[in-house]
């Protein structure tokens, strides 16, 4: 080291404030964050090219675990892209549940993250409170769709349940409480000093910055950007619907957090209007197992922002392509700039505030060696890279290869 | 003898180490239950501590071993020592001499030292910035602390915590006069136990333990129980210092009495850091020098103030 008082630490892989494994290399200097080195990949599970290998109806399946949080954002998006190849027309009905699912999938999101900011700025009290009142949010998710995380609502063609009066009505009472304590947060995070000292001016993000690194979702609605893919390329049942897209000029995690929590208002007021309006009819039509040859692209506004799906089909009930760009992938090249010369303790909540979900965000694997620049490895090349890694170590996998060759011959 | 049972076992190593064990338990079930959680049973910070007796204990390759290793002795016994000065059931303590206030205070300090050396001897990344956190950290808070305790030691014109009590007790109603100064040295020990809003040293979103981060087995059961016997030392000073009655109802209520004013402190500490958010250590250090200090100036103003017009 040529000056003791720079240095470098490891935020990540494994480390307290992520959720996730992830590797943020930090230059300090004394207290301040002089570089930063952002490298994704570390949970990288091959979710695109295992949606080739299996059929449509299971990739709805599979793609809603690409995230534990937004998982009907994934399905959906998917589902959406599947249909417009098809040219299915999906039943109203359909459509005003699957954004009821949305929104109520929205409200606890952002509970959840509003926990996991008072988490990383040591306020565990807010964490505690919200993930109590999140469980009613949770419990009515379960009594709709039978899960609590992975719902699994959605088939192609429509939804797998319906919904009754009685549901409507838990819906209801659980919205109405959750209403009265998001109007409480809101007022804990307007008017506690010691929130206002720790988010207010940190993780700037001007207007033109949000813009030149394609900030979406709420990090880019808190620096003016006026972007919603509910209202702007709207699908499902949002056309039908009035909502207000929320945005805040204060560009800093302050403005992240207004946003996130008035968002929330907005939700409940679309879920009440989906329930009240919702239409009679059938739930579902019936898809083919083939889909027709062609592709298509969707968005879909997650509760972190836009999220993109491209489905490629050729005719046989197994996708061509399908490629998924989670919002995290958007929004994390502005952590960069969120944390220029800020300090070592904003960092957690700089990072937290754009609500990143890397495991979702891992698309590819980049090898990096010591000393060579780093290469994008193909899938044969993977596959041999391992066998050869575990081969120098002893490990000899090409006796059990072959036994399972022979049993899926028997097959 | 007597003086070996009174080292030992009362008020010695075994009373304060049950002491602060118990005390930890009631922070943080007082904690949980703000947070409407359940919170531990009673006996978790015991199990918690022999369980760390029996863990394994790595030393990193380049720390000072020696240093490393002696620096949570150091710091558990100094803050054992403190506690032979208060006066527990009767005005006098144990061991009481003119200067013993002075010699708490110094005692008190000698831990957070001892975490910053034994932080930065492990020679983590992480343990070396909460040290230096740590050490930043009681430049701000110490003098606050300092001015506070001992404009209430001018108030009753001794250096002697025993003194201090038996001026109080003849004067019933003069320690409202130290309120301000209960209030910035209440601020000032959330600082020194490193708990939020100042639990900076080990913020563990940013630097995993601060200090801590290296220790392991045994001698981090001795860290964490020298962090309890603080808790309980520094609110036993804060009581006696700051709520100086209650000693005339003869040993066992005087002693009762204590207990609950050492209680009424913890409860306090524990609300405190319920209700906020952890600071940043710039803000940390201007919220000191910008309030706490002139807060502290002011009781000491006061003092004199009230010690020229109504004492003489």
């Amino acid at each position: 080291m040529a000056d003791p008082r720079k240095f470098k630490i490891p935020i990540g892989p494994q480390h307290p404030a992520l959720k996730e494994p992830e590797s943020f290399s930090v230059a300090l200097k004394g207290e301040k964050i002089k570089g930063l080195d952002i490298r994704l990949g570390y949970n990288h599970r091959g979710i695109e090219k295992a949606c080739e290998g299996k059929t449509f109806i299971q990739d709805v399946y599979l793609l809603e675990r690409i995230c534990g949080i937004c998982s009907h954002s994934h399905s959906t998006c998917f589902v959406q892209a599947v249909e417009e190849i098809a040219g299915l027309a999906v039943p109203r009905r359909a459509l005003y549940i699957r954004t009821l699912v949305a929104e109520l999938e929205r409200v606890h999101s952002h509970y959840l993250w509003l926990g996991v900011a008072g988490h990383e700025i040591g306020f565990d009290t807010l964490l505690m409170y919200t993930w109590r009142d999140r469980e009613a949010i949770m419990d009515v998710l379960a009594l709709l769709t039978g899960n609590r995380v992975n719902y699994g609502i959605n088939c192609l063609g429509g939804v797998r349940r319906d919904i009754d009066a009685t549901q409507i009505k838990e819906v209801i009472k659980a919205i109405d409480e959750l209403e009265e304590r998001t109007k409480y947060y809101i007022e804990v995070a307007t008017q506690e000093v010691t929130i206002i000292e720790r988010l207010s001016g940190v993780g700037i993000l001007s207007h033109e910055d949000a813009l030149r690194l394609g900030a979406v979702g709420p990090t880019g609605r808190a620096s003016g950007v006026n972007r919603d893919v509910r209202r702007d390329d709207a699908y499902a049942a949002y056309a039908e619907l009035k909502f207000d897209v929320i945005t805040d000029d204060h560009c800093d995690v302050y403005g992240r957090t207004l946003v996130r929590v008035k968002e929330l208002l907005q939700s409940f007021s679309i879920i009440r209007q989906v329930l009240k309006n919702l239409p009679d009819g059938p739930i579902a039509v019936r898809a083919p197992r083939k889909i027709p040859a062609g592709e298509a692209f969707n968005r879909y506004e997650a509760p972190r922002g836009e999220d993109v799906h491209y489905v490629k089909a050729n005719g046989t009930e197994f996708p061509e392509r399908v490629k998924v760009r989670a919002p995290t992938l958007a929004n994390i090249r502005s952590v960069k700039q969120m944390l220029k010369d800020r300090y070592l303790a904003d960092m957690p909540i700089v990072i937290a505030a754009i609500d990143p979900c890397f495991s979702c965000t891992d698309r590819l694997i980049s090898v990096k060696h010591d000393n060579k620049e780093k290469e994008v490895m193909e899938w044969q090349a993977l596959r041999s890279y391992s066998i050869d890694w575990y081969s120098k170590r002893g490990v000899d996998f090409t006796e059990l290869n072959k036994k399972l060759e022979e049993k899926f011959k028997h097959k | 003898m007597s003086a070996i049972f009174s080292i030992l076992i009362f008020p010695g190593i075994l009373f304060i180490s049950v002491a602060a064990l118990f005390a930890e338990f009631l922070d943080r079930r007082i904690y949980a239950r703000l947070q409407n959680r359940f919170g531990p049973p009673w006996f978790q910070p015991f199990a918690d501590f022999v369980k760390l007796l029996g863990k394994e204990e790595v030393v990193p390759k380049d720390a000072n071993a020696v240093m490393f290793k002696a620096m949570p002795i150091f710091a558990f016994a100094s803050s054992v020592c403190a506690f032979l000065y208060m006066p527990l059931y009767r005005q006098n303590s144990l061991f009481p001499f003119n200067g013993d206030v002075i010699v708490v205070l110094y005692l008190l300090t000698v831990p957070t030292l001892a975490f910053f050396i034994g932080g930065w001897y492990s020679t983590s990344l992480y343990s070396r910035i909460g040290s230096v956190r740590s050490l930043m950290q009681l430049f701000s808070y110490e003098v606050p602390l300092f001015i506070g305790i001992l404009s209430a030691a001018v108030l009753a014109d001794t250096w002697s915590l025993s003194q201090l009590t038996v001026f109080y007790g003849e004067h019933n109603w003069f320690w409202l006069f130290n309120l301000i100064g209960f209030a910035v040295c209440l601020i000032a020990l959330l600082a020194k136990l490193e708990k939020v809003p100042f639990d900076i040293p080990e913020a563990e979103t940013e630097i995993v333990a601060g200090s801590f981060t290296e220790y392991s087995g045994r001698h981090f059961a001795m860290l964490r129980l020298t962090l309890d016997v603080e808790l309980v030392v520094g609110s036993s000073f804060l009581a006696a210092v700051f709520l100086p009655f209650g000693y005339s109802f003869g040993p066992i209520i005087g002693f009762a009495i204590f207990l609950l004013k050492v209680l009424f402190i913890i409860f306090l500490l524990s609300v405190a850091r319920t209700v906020v958010a952890r600071l940043r250590i710039d803000q940390m250090v201007n919220f000191c020098w910008r309030f706490l200090v002139p807060l502290a100036f002011i009781q000491l103003l006061l003092n004199l103030i009230i010690k020229g017009v109504i004492v003489r």
